[in-house]
């Protein structure tokens, strides 16, 4: 064997958030999210609810229930695709979740636990992964819906800020669902998060239909559920049909700001929680 | 570089109802190699867990490299390699991209830890399966691409937890000599294993360890001088009943006869000319012999001396001894 020396980063106390300088961080965060990337090319059907699901749910709402429902001020196809946008974006998030649980499972997480790393890059790392997969799904959702008719009049800025909207929406969701993935007994239980949360949260919104038509405690819901303000907002950058802009609860009146509240807040609770859990489920 | 570089003081950890370890103290003195034996259950994985950071002790302290395990993890997490019990691997990355993933997250660079992956790949013979996805490797490519990840940054301080369960007996040479070449570059190793002859092997000091207590201390020499007892098996050419009353004093009077009446057994303490001496009486008796062996006590006696049970697995001490030898005799012609 030829010697080798390595270099070994000096700082001494290493525990929790001090290991090693920011560049080693970003480090140990790129390969995370490079091992979390071959994991998906290695298993492409876990890519299914961010390619066929956007495809599938775009066709069925724009030709389903396209015609059946009217839009003051447009068309279901010009309305939809914001709404499409985050519902495929939150019910994705189930993924991380998935993905951690699956992680805390195997007994990979023993070794990435004797490394000298930081170790919230496991954490970092899986969101970032997801992140990007966010992104091949936006651009999905945003390729079907222009084949099915979908238009917009607002420049590049405004589009690109809607998709970013939602993607930060998406992101800060991302970390709710590795809490929910770090308390799960299973990778199937945590699967199951999708449909209890994840599905109620796309739905009971108006990403589908305008929220006028609901009960009134429903649509108080709806108007104060995170998933219209991101909605709402993206619609009003695209220029496309927003009728809750009509409505005065204060989210509805002002999406963009509402949702990057929203996401900001999420993330401030739910990033730090999850290290949390992390830390509490690998210390035993 | 401190003289002790592994450091366990009365640890004690239950796990439910299970008490693992019940007060366990050990230390490994720089660059030697301790084997840490017990059956099954015994907490030799249990204490390798909280040395490596993996677990908290109830009770107890610990230091590797003259770092304490409790106070200061990160640090004990930059000396260490570690090979657990169950493979710990990424079973969708190819062999390679795991050894590079544990490189880049150990803080070497992507380069370094690329030539150092594809070193230890052919060390261990995986350089032909190195591009292949984890999840179909068999059990034995698994375990040797686990110690590979735990040599990849040369840690001065090994765990190795069982290095060679489940390993056919030419891999588990193949470790045996990976393990030697590290001893002699100066690591300091803590091998746990099951194997009696697996820590004669390697081991200068064994800790024998059973119910999570510490129950024998010492060099693999003074463990057998300990029990003191050796085995004598006499075959005869033809069966006849004065043969035991011939060498009944030497022996004792503890002698077993096989139903033939051709093999006679007997368990003594082991003492200089007792073949010579055995081979006279029956001489002197008029009796033909054909085979006469005195075997020193194996690790498996020592253990059977001290628990009152056989190490699980290895119940025949003589089928781990024969082997062991012809090992190590093979070892001795190669170097």
């Amino acid at each position: 064997m030829t010697p080798t020396i390595v270099q070994r980063p000096r700082d001494a106390a290493g525990t929790w958030m001090t290991a090693g300088s920011a560049a080693e961080r970003i480090k140990n965060v790129a390969s995370m999210t490079r091992r979390n990337l071959v994991h998906i090319s290695r298993e492409p059907m876990q890519l299914s609810d961010v390619t066929v699901q956007p495809v599938l749910f775009t066709v069925l709402f724009i030709y389903l229930f396209g015609g059946a429902i009217p839009i003051p001020g447009g068309s279901y196809k010009a309305f939809i695709l914001a709404g499409l946008l985050a519902l495929n974006l939150t019910t994705s998030t189930m993924g991380t979740a998935v993905g951690l649980a699956t992680d805390l499972h195997e007994g990979i997480i023993d070794r990435l636990r004797v490394l000298p790393m930081w170790r919230p890059a496991v954490l970092v790392g899986r969101s970032m992964a997801d992140l990007l997969t966010s992104c091949l799904c936006a651009l999905v959702v945003a390729a079907t819906g222009l084949a099915a008719g979908w238009r917009t009049s607002a420049g590049p800025l405004p589009i690109v800020a809607g998709f970013a909207l939602v993607l930060f929406f998406a992101y800060s969701l991302s970390w709710v669902a590795a809490c929910v993935g770090l308390n799960s007994k299973s990778p199937e239980s945590a699967a199951s998060f999708g449909f209890i949360v994840l599905f109620p949260l796309a739905f009971v919104s108006n990403a589908m239909v305008p929220t006028q038509h609901m009960p009134g405690w429903l649509q108080a819901i709806a108007d104060w559920n995170p998933v219209s303000a991101v909605t709402a907002g993206a619609r009003q950058l695209w220029h496309n049909p927003n009728p809750s802009g009509a409505i005065s609860a204060w989210p509805m009146q002002h999406p963009v700001e509402a949702s990057l509240a929203w996401s900001v807040l999420i993330l401030a609770a739910a990033a730090p929680l999850a290290s949390w859990f992390f830390r509490r489920r690998t210390l035993s | 570089m401190a003289d002790t570089m592994i450091e366990a003081d009365s640890l004690v950890k239950s796990y439910g109802e299970t008490r693992a370890l019940a007060g366990v103290s050990f230390s490994v003195p720089a660059g030697t190699v301790l084997g840490l034996l017990g059956p099954n259950g015994a907490g030799k994985t249990t204490a390798v867990r909280i040395l490596t950071t993996l677990t908290l002790p109830e009770a107890g302290s610990a230091r590797v490299a003259g770092i304490d395990v409790l106070a200061s993890p990160g640090a004990v997490r930059r000396q260490i390699g570690v090979a657990a019990q169950d493979a710990t691997l990424d079973g969708l990355l190819t062999g390679r991209q795991n050894l590079v993933l544990v490189g880049e997250l150990s803080g070497m660079r992507s380069g370094l830890a690329r030539s150092r992956a594809a070193e230890l790949l052919e060390l261990f013979e995986l350089a032909d399966a190195a591009d292949r996805v984890v999840k179909g490797y068999s059990g034995g490519m698994r375990r040797r691409l686990d110690l590979a990840a735990s040599m990849l940054t040369r840690p001065p301080v090994l765990f190795l937890d069982e290095p060679t369960t489940g390993l056919d007996p030419v891999s588990r040479q193949r470790v045996w000599e990976v393990i030697r070449d590290l001893i002699g570059s100066g690591v300091t190793v803590l091998l746990t294993t099951q194997y009696l002859d697996e820590a004669d092997a390697l081991a200068d000091r064994i800790v024998v360890v059973d119910h999570g207590q510490v129950i024998a201390e010492g060099t693999p020499r003074e463990l057998k001088e300990r029990s003191r007892s050796a085995h004598v098996e006499v075959t005869l050419a033809e069966p006849g009943a004065q043969a035991a009353e011939a060498i009944a004093p030497l022996v004792g009077g503890h002698l077993s006869v096989s139903a033939d009446g051709l093999r006679l057994g007997a368990a003594v303490d082991s003492a200089p000319g007792l073949a010579t001496a055995l081979v006279r009486a029956l001489d002197q008796a008029g009796i033909l012999v054909d085979n006469i062996e005195v075997r020193q006590p194996s690790l498996d006696d020592v253990f059977f001396a001290l628990t009152g049970a056989h190490i699980p697995g290895d119940d025949n001490g003589s089928a781990a001894e024969q082997p062991s030898a012809a090992e190590r005799e093979s070892e001795g012609a190669r170097a």
